[in-house]
């Protein structure tokens, strides 16, 4: 049955993300509170924290080019981005934005833009994994007539 | 008194500038069958409660304080520490210098464990201090101080005052709350019919709430400030 190859394709998928510590456990949190009164519940906000995420990765590039780099507002956007990885769960964002924020309190622009590149990158990397998650519990639901 | 009926009325105003952290809190209160309102920013929750931005302390402008002005009854303020203008921490010290608001319990949350922090809230006032992320076994604190503001109603003039949290007590039990999430969250969620726009709910539960005039009436709460108080 084709729903079931994909929930055991995104169930591999989702427990890989575990594994490779992309995700903690606030994302089950997510989990559990997704019902039948909130069924897109994990979507939005899976999908608020792809957008968020990406403006605000966008913004942290345009302030470290600056040739005068204001750190306190720096700091204030990586504080930004900290808050919604760690309310999906994002365990490896939030922890390059901690090493991000000791870079932004030592004024150091080479370390900010090093960290920039790391967090950049494991963003893209989670978006992606996020994005195939998505689509495949669309899948799954195109799989069942709607009641 | 039931405590499920009485639970079911309680009505959580949520402040937070993170729409993402909204959209969290939101869900959490639901799940353990609160109502909910939720706002970006402190002085719309000041406006909501009906508290002018300006001079709402002095006597210049006593109807300000006046319970009559309070648009809507909130049972309790759950609020963002930090929050670009109005802290959460302004915003506490704004409800706890109002008298029509005052008794209304204030809980904070961050996501910066700084004890100085913690500290000051809880002794300004604060009932509870959360670290984010908010969890579901959170839920159950914000509970425990609800219903021990309802049953302390007929005797608050002789509740003993209790010393505030010390901040490494409210770190600690944060951290103990994070690792026992998983294995207790089990038996506080419960079925909820919250459903549709959120928006158009928390509209709708302003308009029932004002039109309610037994949930006027403001219990008065002690300063205590326990987190230790049974769960029911």
């Amino acid at each position: 049955m084709a729903a079931a190859a994909l929930t055991s394709q995104l169930n591999a998928l989702v427990n890989n993300m575990f594994a490779m510590g992309l995700l903690d456990d606030q994302f089950q949190q997510l989990q559990m509170l997704q019902d039948s009164t909130a069924p897109d519940f994990v979507s939005e906000v899976v999908t608020l924290f792809c957008d968020d995420g990406e403006r605000i990765i966008c913004e942290l590039s345009r302030q470290l080019e600056k040739p005068n780099v204001d750190f306190d507002r720096v700091d204030s956007y990586v504080h930004q981005l900290k808050g919604s990885s760690a309310s999906v769960g994002a365990q490896k964002v939030k922890n390059t934005c901690i090493q991000f924020r000791e870079f932004c309190q030592q004024r150091s622009r080479d370390g900010c833009l090093k960290t920039l590149d790391l967090v950049r990158t494991e963003f893209y990397d989670l978006r992606n994994k996020f994005q195939a998650m998505l689509q495949l519990e669309q899948q799954i639901q195109a799989c069942y007539p709607k009641h | 008194m039931t405590v499920v009926d009485a639970e079911s009325r309680f009505h959580v105003l949520a402040v937070d500038d993170s729409l993402i952290d909204r959209k969290l809190i939101e869900m959490l209160l639901k799940n353990s069958s609160y109502q909910v309102t939720t706002v970006d920013s402190g002085s719309k929750a000041l406006e909501l409660l009906g508290l002018r931005d300006e001079g709402d302390d002095s006597s210049s402008s006593p109807s300000s304080s006046s319970p009559d002005h309070q648009e809507i009854d909130v049972n309790l303020i759950i609020t963002d520490y930090c929050m670009p203008g109005m802290t959460g921490y302004d915003l506490l010290k704004r409800v706890k210098g109002s008298s029509s608001l005052k008794d209304i319990p204030v809980v904070i949350m961050s996501s910066e464990n700084v004890p100085a922090r913690i500290n000051r809230c809880l002794e300004d006032g604060a009932e509870e201090f959360f670290l984010k992320p908010v969890k579901l076994a959170d839920m159950k604190k914000l509970k425990s101080h609800l219903l021990k503001r309802k049953q302390q109603l007929p005797m608050a003039a002789a509740a003993p005052d209790k010393p505030p949290h010390k901040p490494d007590e409210a770190a600690a039990s944060a951290a103990a709350i994070a690792e026992a999430a998983t294995a207790q969250t089990d038996g506080i969620i419960s079925d909820c019919s919250c459903s549709g726009s959120s928006k158009r709910k928390a509209a709708a539960m302003e308009q029932e709430v004002i039109s309610s005039p037994d949930q006027r009436t403001k219990p008065r709460l002690s300063s205590t400030s326990s987190g230790l108080a049974v769960e029911t």
